[in-house]
């Protein structure tokens, strides 16, 4: 091997057995890897899985985006025959891409239905309730709407309007509040990650410490003590991410069926979806580098206060 | 190679442990170094190891000042200087092998290298054929064996022992000095603190002796 591979080679085989020798003291103690592997999973876990609720409720809103159906109702006196009639009319204007009627008699038998009350509805003479028109904007824009609405609201047949985007607005402003919360969340429990593999570190380090200080006698310098507990670090962050998308994981596939079950119920065919390949891969990324950083504080911190003695 | 130019050494709590200790070491050269426990044997040794800076005087080693070592340079300067302990310091969660390994390992050798560096050094000590024992199972004489065979691994220039056979009964004391006297025939510079003087005996190498921090005499004459 000549000498200017050599070198790189040697250094290479160095980190690999620094890391090997960290996997080997992890497995050497498995109840007190497991602990810490757990705490940090836990810590991992939570804002990632927060993250993947936020973009599911995303996703849910973002199929709702189109809902900016509105509904006119129609004074209660104009015929049936006026009704169909306004119907063509409103859906053969350019900014309307569907105008639906929802005529009285099927408005009443669906309320019947729905609410349970038909004993109670029986009892009234007459149908109260008036034709309505479910209408779809060309336009999803909140002003596109709302132009359509009060040209629909100016009809002389046309008594009420009411759209009601006004909860899409307020979901989204509640999921943008929820991001940041994930965003808070991430950051705090992302440096208490950091300190668990610290203190972890730090334990280890006094344990360690007569060992340490025999390296340094034969000639070890701080970079050579300092690498098996950067490995460690690592190790730690990135067992952690990795038990922590395995918790991800089987959470979302508990929360599967109920959550088809409740999309069913509202007329929807949502799914969960799990981590995507890059959130996957962040996760394990950031676990493994809060794990380095960690073990980085650590033995800046420790390792240069132990001096042979 | 190693020299001592009016050295003194006062602990933080006041105790002045090495007084005005002026000496030459030659390359290629033996001595011992002897005097009662607390005279000053191990301050001594411990600067020359680094492990203390002198208080006032200078050390040199290897004709470089250690007062004037940068911190950072302390590792390669170590890596050139064998230490054998008195309590061996040896790692019990490594085998016999990754124990002598470990200067090699941290100069950065190939594994080649490695393996017949070790297998050399645990030859000369007698304890080939061992590589996969663990230190712990090993008797006190072969832990110390042991020692003295991480201490020349890495083919050190100077070798320094603080009592390396305080542990040992006198067979084995004779056999770890016929040990050293086979290093100091390849040219390694020995420095070897003990109180032993009857294992002195028959050994015709120079004596520093160390009373009160002060060097009393020195192979024989007067200091």
């Amino acid at each position: 091997m000549s000498t200017w591979t050599g070198a790189p080679m040697r250094y290479l085989d160095l980190h690999r057995q620094s890391l090997s020798g960290s996997v080997r003291r992890l497995a050497g103690q498995p109840l007190a890897t497991v602990m810490t592997l757990l705490v940090i999973a836990i810590a991992l876990a939570l804002p990632a899985g927060l993250r993947v609720l936020v973009s599911n409720l995303g996703a849910v809103s973002a199929s709702w985006q189109n809902a900016a159906d509105f509904t006119a109702y129609l004074k209660i006196d104009v015929t049936a025959d006026r009704a169909r009639a306004l119907s063509r009319e409103i859906e053969a204007r350019d900014d309307v891409a569907e105008a639906r009627l929802v005529d009285r008699a099927s408005a009443l038998a669906d309320f019947r239905e729905r609410s349970g009350l038909g004993e109670a509805l029986a009892g009234l003479d007459g149908n109260p309730l008036p034709d309505a028109l479910v209408i779809r904007p060309a336009s999803g824009l909140d002003a596109d709407v709302e132009a359509v609405a009060a040209a629909v609201r100016a009809l002389p047949e046309v008594d009420v309007v009411r759209v009601d985007t006004a909860w899409v607005a307020r979901l989204r402003a509640i999921l943008a509040l929820a991001g940041r919360v994930v965003n808070v969340a991430t950051v705090l429990l992302g440096a208490a990650v950091a300190m668990v593999v610290g203190n972890t570190i730090r334990l280890e380090i006094n344990q360690r410490r007569v060992e340490i200080e025999v390296i340094k006698l034969v000639g070890g310098s701080d970079g050579f003590v300092r690498r098996p507990f950067l490995y460690l670090g690592l190790c730690y962050g990135l067992g952690g991410a990795v038990v922590a998308a395995v918790v991800i994981a089987a959470t979302l596939a508990l929360l599967a069926a109920p959550v088809r079950t409740l999309a069913g119920l509202y007329g929807g065919d949502f799914a969960l979806s799990g981590l995507s390949l890059s959130e996957l891969l962040s996760l394990l990324a950031g676990g493994g580098l809060l794990g380095w950083v960690g073990a980085g504080l650590a033995t800046a911190r420790h390792l240069r206060a132990i001096e042979p003695t | 190679m190693i020299r001592f130019d009016n050295v003194y050494k006062r602990y933080p709590n006041g105790r002045e442990a090495l007084s005005g200790v002026t000496f030459r070491l030659e390359r290629g050269e033996l001595a011992f170094l002897t005097g009662p426990s607390g005279a000053g044997k191990s301050t001594l040794l411990r600067l020359v190891a680094l492990i203390e800076r002198p208080t006032r005087g200078t050390v040199l080693v290897n004709n470089q000042n250690t007062a004037r070592l940068p911190r950072r340079k302390i590792p390669a300067y170590r890596q050139r200087l064998g230490v054998v302990f008195q309590d061996h310091k040896l790692l019990h969660d490594r085998s016999v092998f990754d124990n002598v390994a470990l200067p090699l390992v941290i100069a950065g050798a190939t594994r080649r290298e490695i393996e017949r560096r070790v297998r050399a050094a645990l030859d000369q000590v007698g304890l080939l054929g061992r590589e996969t024992h663990a230190p712990i199972t090993l008797s006190t004489g072969e832990q110390q064996r042991v020692g003295i065979a991480r201490a020349v691994a890495g083919r050190p220039d100077v070798l320094i022992a603080d009592e390396p056979t305080g542990n040992l009964d006198p067979e084995l004391s004779r056999e770890v000095m016929r040990l050293f006297a086979r290093f100091n025939e390849v040219g390694v510079t020995l420095l070897i603190a003990t109180h032993d003087l009857e294992l002195m005996e028959g050994m015709p190498h120079r004596r520093l002796q160390l009373i009160n921090g002060q060097l009393a005499t020195d192979g024989g004459k007067a200091a």
